[in-house]
């Protein structure tokens, strides 16, 4: 199983990431700049790491999807391999159109840091089959545009279709608006494509999964993946 | 044309420029010839105080700076202490007071960007961020607006360079209404073998910018630095700069990658001054010349003066020399991180600078003059007169109070001790994978990848102490630092200063200095700490109101191994707390003083730097012996503070508590008076034997004072209760009064 993590200028995750596949998975991992021109044939997983990918003055992720890895990236997606998307990475495959919806500013209008409680609200994905149906992760976000927008319909359509991975609960999984940090739609905290194999999400999973901390949810969703493209590994 | 060469030097020029008719005097001799306008805006900058600390170098001369592990002392663009498995810290603290009170945002943004730039000049890959906030009374019609503007530009600024912020303090306090302090501390590792320094060496090297472009922000910033504020103050708001997180973020990259290469001589960002700074000061250390061409050098806008170009300071700029013929390699790198860059310059043999205009010369002086040549000043000191007023508290007025859950609720409650959730939050704490001990706690703990060990960072001034008693307000600051980073499972290393204080030309505000750093000096020679880094912030006054002196510290420690990370909250029911040090009856100073009473007078605490030095140790030692389960540094608030952020700060479960104390010393002075040298602890009841034998063979006071559980602090002084209050009360008003001030 080979891993690549994108690394556009102003990511700043990409470290993180990074290490937990490369040190704690022990997977063949690579770093994809930007303005290669390079081949994702070989690849099974591309990660878009948090950052602020081309500064993001605009809007989040708005440059980004112009970029020539992105392009790439759009064709791996819809050729059906894995994609994740953590923070700006969400933001990002939101921008590119891989996933519904928009990432608009916390509606706190501040940079929120903490670790708070995501419900699992499907765990039948590839990024989520190692953790149990309506469990309680505890994540950190690390965000100031992590608020999900979609419209009804829209949200209608995620419903349906089961595209909704996380929501932000409290610890004993309560979803309400007390346990929702930046306002987003529905507590939406992570979402899959219709077909599954392309998952954004802004708590970052990679600052909870390094065995120097107690806490190790985060390594859920890296065993999904893991589990979904190398089934019967152990893990 | 601002600048223009034209223009005649008048007496008010020169005055204007902040330089007095003597210096300009002085300059003119030694140089043989008139100054051009140019060259004076070049000394403008170099003899301000910000840049040539003429009021305060003859003083920082008594600071200890060397020690084994030091790599590199001040004097470079910041400080390097070796931590061993060949890996070395890079660090330093630094002010960005006067911008931040001008333009908030910016102010404090611009800060974490050049103490950013400080770091990673060196080689170092910055991995903490720390801040020391000043602002004035929480309820200043002002304080609103800077608390938020600082806060989102430290936010903003730092999250996007991918540099966690993990610590830091926020103080208010009316003495800062009309001149705010924003210290910015940063650090990072570097392998010890591979450190670069600002050296333009190597006759016919080139000498190339990379970065943003220049442009006209931030003109004379250094000499806005260096006067005190008026009414016209708010019309220096286009001397501060616009800081760009993303280049700042490129250039990080960007000089990293550089620095792999075998070919790069030396390295200097454009801080305050710009390019002349970086210019003089790169080839005042190698003794070398520069010959540097203006048009090459990459410029946002167009007609821009030759003064402008040399004293812009505009952000996220540096300048590096390297071996010749690596020009090509250079600048293929730089396009690669998309930067502006260019070729602007030449190592020369002879110690001057020129400068040219398209192949005009503008400018040719002696470095050394420049570098070098301001006069130390002896400044007069006197001793202040305010302090025969404040000299002592008068307790006939103070009532010893028979219950202290109001006391308690209004100290939690208090902007200076209250949880500052609502600023940290705001800061990407975690980036990067290290922050073991996240803000809030006594001190940041990281640790360090590719060893076993951990850094722990604590900042610390109280400017009340200060203000009471310079010299020991400065030691108490350096002996905080290190019982913080003790109760976190380390050892002090290194220290960096930054000393913010009022007009130096006030005799009084030089005796607070004076006082401050041999004050400092002492405490750091006794726990054997060099200073390797700092910085001075004179003129912190407006209108001839000074601010409190302030000489902030920040401290790293180390943990030898990053299993010694110990933290503040109680954490087992039935655990035993204790008390290493002693409590005397002592109000001076106290927050407890300014809350409930609003007077600020009297001594600061007492602080016997050996028994310090001894509770250190023993804490030290109960850690790394596993015997304990938590530790907190007692400071602001007293005991009873201490305990209440123990039994609350747990992140999910929230301890109470029950405390048996017998004490002569009045009640208020046992729970809220602010002794020095005081840890809590709480540890496992079948440690507690092992506990006390340690602490008699090391001759430290040592008390079991109650312990852990229920829902409540419940605290009884010689068998009488004193306080009882639920844990989820005070959690409550703990959490939530600092939105109250600021949000």
């Amino acid at each position: 199983m080979k891993c690549g993590v994108v690394v556009f200028p102003g990511s700043n995750c990409d470290h993180d990431c990074y290490h937990i596949l490369k040190h704690v998975f022990e997977l063949d991992t690579e770093w994809i700049w930007h303005k290669d021109d390079v081949d994702l044939s070989g690849f099974d997983l591309i990660v878009l790491p948090g950052g602020y990918s081309y500064g993001d003055y605009l809007r989040a992720g708005a440059i980004a999807q112009f970029s020539s890895v992105m392009k790439k990236v759009i064709e791996f997606a819809n050729s059906g391999r894995m994609v994740l998307g953590i923070c700006n990475g969400f933001q990002v495959l939101v921008e590119s159109g891989l996933l519904p919806g928009a990432l608009i500013q916390n509606h706190t209008q501040k940079f929120i840091c903490k670790t708070v409680s995501v419900r699992v609200e499907n765990a039948s994905t590839p990024f989520s089959c190692e953790c149990l149906e309506k469990s309680v992760l505890n994540i950190p976000i690390a965000h100031h545009q992590g608020s999900y927008f979609i419209d009804i319909d829209g949200l209608n359509q995620l419903i349906d279709n089961e595209q909704i991975v996380f929501r932000y609960s409290g610890c004993e999984g309560e979803v309400t608006g007390l346990y929702n940090p930046n306002g987003s739609v529905d507590n939406i905290a992570g979402i899959v494509n219709e077909n599954k194999n392309v998952m954004g999400l802004m708590p970052h999973p990679e600052r909870c999964a390094d065995p120097a901390w107690p806490n190790l949810d985060g390594q859920l969703i890296f065993k999904s993946m893991i589990q979904s493209l190398q089934p019967g590994i152990l893990l | 044309m601002i600048g223009s060469n034209s223009i005649a030097i008048t007496p008010d020029i020169v005055r204007q420029h902040g330089l007095t008719l003597e210096e300009f005097g002085r300059i003119e001799d030694l140089l043989g010839r008139e100054l051009n306008f140019t060259e004076l805006g070049i000394f403008s900058v170099m003899w301000s105080e910000h840049c040539s600390y003429k009021s305060s170098r003859y003083y920082l001369k008594k600071l200890p700076t060397t020690g084994p592990r030091v790599l590199q002392g001040p004097g470079e663009n910041a400080g390097v202490v070796d931590i061993g498995d060949g890996i070395a810290a890079v660090f330093k603290i630094e002010s960005h007071n006067h911008p931040s009170f001008i333009e908030p945002r910016q102010g404090a943004a611009t800060g974490v960007g050049g103490i950013l730039r400080d770091i990673f000049t060196m080689g170092a890959r910055p991995i903490a961020l720390m801040n020391s906030l000043r602002f004035g009374a929480s309820d200043h019609p002002r304080t609103r607006f800077l608390v938020n503007g600082v806060v989102e530009g430290i936010s903003n600024y730092g999250n996007c360079t991918g540099v966690p912020t993990v610590g830091g303090e926020i103080y208010f306090d009316s003495c800062y209404n009309g001149n705010i302090l924003v210290n910015v501390f940063c650090l990072g590792l570097i392998p010890s073998d591979k450190i670069f320094l600002g050296n333009a060496s190597g006759v016919g090297n080139p000498v190339i910018y990379f970065g943003s472009k220049t442009g006209r922000d931030g003109i004379h910033g250094a000499s806005m630095a260096s006067s005190e504020f008026d009414e016209s103050s708010e019309e220096k708001r286009p001397t501060v700069q616009v800081g760009d997180p993303f280049a700042e973020k490129l250039l990080i990259e960007a000089c990293l990658e550089l620095m792999k290469e075998d070919w790069v001589v030396g390295i200097q960002d454009m801080g305050a001054a710009g390019l002349t700074c970086s210019t003089f000061e790169m080839a005042g250390r190698a003794g070398t010349g520069i010959d540097l061409e203006l048009s090459k050098v990459p410029m946002r806008e167009a007609g821009m003066t030759p003064y402008e170009t040399l004293l812009s300071e505009s952000q996220e700029r540096m300048l590096v020399v390297v071996r010749k013929g690596m020009e090509k390699e250079a600048l293929a790198l730089f396009d690669k991180w998309d930067l502006d860059s260019g070729v602007v310059g030449e190592v020369t043999d002879k110690p001057v600078v020129r400068i040219f205009d398209n192949e005009n010369p503008v400018v040719n002086l002696p470095v050394e003059l420049v570098v070098d040549g301001a006069l130390d000043l002896k400044r007069p000191t006197k001793k202040p007169e305010y302090l025969k007023e404040v000299d002592h508290v008068k307790l006939d007025s103070i009532l010893e109070p028979t219950r202290g859950e109001t006391i308690l609720k209004d100290l939690l409650a208090s902007p200076n001790i209250t949880n500052k959730h609502w600023v940290y939050e705001q800061y990407d704490s975690m980036v990067r994978l290290n922050t073991l001990g996240l803000p809030g706690s006594d001190a940041a703990v990281l640790r360090v990848k590719g060893s076993k060990k951990a850094l722990a960072l604590s900042v610390d001034c109280n400017s009340r102490y200060c203000y009471l008693d310079p010299f020991r307000g400065a030691q108490i600051a350096v002996a905080e630092c290190v019982r913080n980073i003790a109760c976190s499972g380390g050892e002090p290393i290194g220290l960096t200063n930054c000393l913010n204080f009022g007009n130096p030309e006030n005799p009084e505000i030089m005796w607070q200095f004076e006082q401050a750093v041999s004050g400092m000096g002492e405490a750091c020679k006794f726990f054997d700490i060099p200073v390797v880094s700092g910085n001075v912030s004179l003129y912190n006054e407006t209108l001839g109101e000074a601010i409190y002196p302030t000489p902030t510290v920040a401290v790293v420690g180390l943990l030898e191994d990053r299993s010694y990370h110990t933290t503040q909250w109680f954490k087992e029911d039935g655990d035993l707390i204790g008390l290493i040090g002693l409590t005397m009856e002592e109000f001076g100073g106290s927050e407890y003083l300014k809350i409930i009473y609003d007077r600020v007078e009297g001594k600061p605490p007492r602080l016997d730097l050996h028994l310090a030095k001894s509770v250190n140790k023993l804490c030290l030692e109960l850690i790394q012996q596993k015997l304990l389960t938590s530790a907190h540094d007692c400071s602001e608030g007293g005991l009873a503070i201490a305990l209440a952020e123990s039994c609350m700060s747990h992140p999910l479960n929230p301890k109470g508590a029950t405390l048996g104390l017998d004490s002569t010393v009045r009640n208020d002075a046992l729970l809220f008076g602010e002794s020095q040298s005081r840890i809590l602890i709480s540890l496992s009841a079948k440690n507690r034997l092992a506990v006390e034998e340690k602490a008699k063979a090391m001759e430290v006071p040592f008390t079991v004072i109650g312990n852990v559980g229920g829902d409540a602090l419940v605290v009884n002084v010689n068998g009488k209760e004193f306080i009882r209050e639920e844990i989820s009360s005070l959690k409550q008003l703990w959490l939530g009064a600092l939105e109250t001030y600021v949000g």
